[in-house]
């Protein structure tokens, strides 16, 4: 984006010299490029490659102690080039896209699976009643007597009950399923199971009372079908009120950790199985929870390769049974008997990078003011004469991005957010900004604060693929004090539950006239 | 219920033009309110309290002191006075001289404290 040569963000930790760091920087800057081109044509599954390949760059510079070596880093190493053991090249991520692809069309095959068989069983419930009242039809026609209003007047609430059905059935079950569960979901099961033997039991009274003994009573054929709809309509019932309505009372109140920066949300749920607490949780956490930054985490990870690095420990007695728990112990010790200055470096290091981020946003808010400035909505009147270099938003937005590009992107860069922004997503979202009249602070909103991670593009978004981590069987009900973890690839999220407490409300009745005052006087008189 | 410490002032009051005035403010009363009283040992008195004496006036020549409590003026209860009742007693125009009982905190505990040495 910039023809500068400002080390990119991944080098801004580096503690090596600032002599050999022309080098390292062009080399990583060179890598992230092709690692940014290569991710912007894949999936978002390629992309997390990217950003952790470019991780091991850390315990590398953290494993550079000294100046000696640093100095001749650029000369004697390898790892310079864009083919280094560390960086991938083009038919490596090509090739991995191509092994993912099978395990993830085995994964829809089975994802539709459960409509498959709802639809099958919908079918049958269709098919029965209308087979009760055919078949007699049918097999023996001449024998059936004939039944008049009152058979006429089941028939109508016959049909209207299966439309119902057929129509409630639609809306309950056949949705596209939001999630793949890790085990199957209980109640559904159940309910199919109850449906199914409902139908089977049905089947066999009719083929042994009806179809056996060839039942010349039509009216009563009619009336067992119209009764078979009854019980399925109860079973849709109660398919409703177990699969929607018993868990929207809520009774336990979760709180969400992230491991990572400790970012907590509570929610309040209803009586729910572990795994669909968990569905519920992701849901939420998409749209709640900001985006996960691991560009933030660096810093204190370098602080506990320090502080790891700092102390060794020799045993010169010999090789004892216990020798691992003493030397930690030894360690701890030493460690906190010596003058530690770390916390003065973070300190400072702080409110160094405090002050930096609020130049640089002072800089990026006047950028941005005058770029607006510089567009403005064509008026009803002007439309009618052309003034001929009329834009779309598109390249009104192309137009006065270049004025405001550099500005962001340093911002972007100190506050570590620059791999969440791609410069497309950068001059769409000025573009909508511009066609809906925001303000340059709208505009800007979203990249001083971060968002929850719905609002990054699908470079950001990329976890999709969770798992869930419990003691407990995962189809067991919530509980107060059960735990679980759902783990993506970066991070995860512990989640705990308590229940919320039994609330005791009473009531206390004010008269309306009750309400009388008095006036609180201090007065001093002098006499 | 009669306190033993209790001290007889008598102030003479000052011509000033048209008023006669004795030289401090008083506050306090039934109909105010006792928590705000500085002075006070107990939050629920409703006594007449001085809030303030003027420098070289006649009652600091008399010897009141700021905190004071007056239980008498000339022989009439303040105890259990509105303020209103209480200014209208010290300020009548028929009288030039005005006899207090007062009470003080300081009094009692020299009282007090003479008490128990012996």
């Amino acid at each position: 984006m910039d023809t500068d040569s400002i080390h990119s963000g991944y080098s801004h930790h580096s503690n090596r010299s600032r002599g050999s760091n022309k080098q390292s920087e062009r080399s990583s800057r060179d890598r992230h490029k092709s690692h940014s081109r290569d991710s912007s044509s894949r999936s978002d599954k390629n992309v997390t490659i990217s950003a952790s390949s470019a991780q091991p760059q850390q315990p590398d510079q953290g494993s550079a102690p000294t100046d000696a070596q640093d100095d001749n880093w650029g000369e004697t190493t390898t790892a310079v080039t864009g083919t280094s053991d560390h960086s991938l090249s083009q038919e490596d991520l090509a090739g991995f896209g191509k092994e993912t692809d099978g395990p993830v069309e085995k994964l829809n095959c089975i994802r539709f699976i459960p409509l498959a068989l709802t639809l099958l069983l919908g079918l049958l419930v269709l098919v029965t009643p209308l087979s009760f009242l055919v078949l007699p039809q049918v097999l023996w026609p001449e024998r059936l007597q004939a039944c008049g209003t009152a058979c006429e007047g089941l028939f109508l609430s016959l049909a209207f009950k299966l439309l119902i059905l057929l129509l409630a059935g639609w809306a309950l079950f056949v949705r596209p399923t939001r999630a793949s569960l890790p085990r199957i979901a209980v109640f559904r099961a159940l309910l199919g199971l109850l449906t199914l033997l409902l139908l089977l039991s049905y089947w066999l009274f009719f083929g042994v009372r009806i179809l056996d003994s060839q039942e010349e009573n039509y009216h009563g054929i009619v009336q067992f079908a119209v009764s078979l709809v009854d019980a399925l309509l109860f079973i849709h019932y109660l398919a409703v009120v177990l699969l929607e309505i018993r868990h929207l009372q809520p009774c336990f109140s979760l709180c969400v950790v992230r491991s990572t920066d400790g970012e907590t949300h509570h929610y309040n749920l209803g009586q729910l199985s572990i795994q669909r607490a968990a569905l519920v949780i992701l849901q939420h956490y998409y749209k709640d929870f900001s985006v996960h930054n691991p560009a933030l985490l660096t810093a204190a990870k370098s602080r506990a390769a320090k502080h790891l690095a700092g102390l060794k420990v020799y045993n010169v007695d010999g090789a004892g049974s216990d020798a691992a728990t003493a030397q930690s112990r030894a360690k701890i010790a030493a460690a906190a008997r010596q003058r530690d200055t770390s916390h003065n470096e973070l300190y400072y290091e702080e409110a160094e990078h405090d002050r930096r981020v609020r130049k640089r946003k002072a800089r990026l808010v006047v950028a941005v003011e005058e770029a607006f400035t510089h567009v403005r909505r064509l008026q009803e009147e002007e439309k009618k004469k052309p003034p001929g270099d009329e834009m779309d938003p598109r390249e009104a937005a192309q137009a006065i991005f270049p004025s405001m590009a550099r500005a962001l992107q340093k911002y972007l860069r100190t506050t570590r957010q620059q791999h969440c922004h791609s410069m497309d997503s950068i001059q769409a979202h000025l573009a909508f900004c511009i066609t809906n009249n925001m303000t340059p602070k709208a505009f800007l909103e979203s990249y001083l604060m971060a968002g929850p991670t719905l609002q990054y593009g699908r470079e950001c978004w990329q976890t999709r693929q969770w798992t869930l981590v419990s003691e407990a069987s995962v189809t067991s009900p919530l509980h107060h004090g059960s735990e679980f973890q759902l783990k993506s690839s970066d991070f995860s999220l512990v989640v705990t539950s308590k229940t919320i407490p039994h609330l005791k409300l009473s009531e206390e009745y004010v008269h309306p006239k009750s309400h009388k005052f008095v006036l609180q006087l201090q007065s001093e008189t002098s006499v | 219920f009669l306190s033993l410490f209790q001290q007889r002032i008598e102030i003479q009051k000052l011509r000033e033009g048209d008023n006669l005035i004795l030289g401090f403010s008083i506050g306090g009363g039934i109909d105010q309110d006792a928590s705000q009283n500085p002075f006070s040992e107990d939050k629920a008195d409703k006594g007449i309290y001085v809030t303030r004496v003027s420098k070289g006036g006649p009652a600091e020549v008399a010897g009141l002191r700021i905190g004071d409590k007056i239980m008498q003026v000339n022989g009439w209860d303040m105890t259990m006075v509105t303020h209103d009742q209480a200014r209208k007693r010290l300020t009548k125009k028929k009288e030039d001289v005005v006899r207090l009982l007062i009470t003080r905190k300081s009094l009692e505990e020299t009282v007090r404290q003479s008490m128990m040495q012996h």
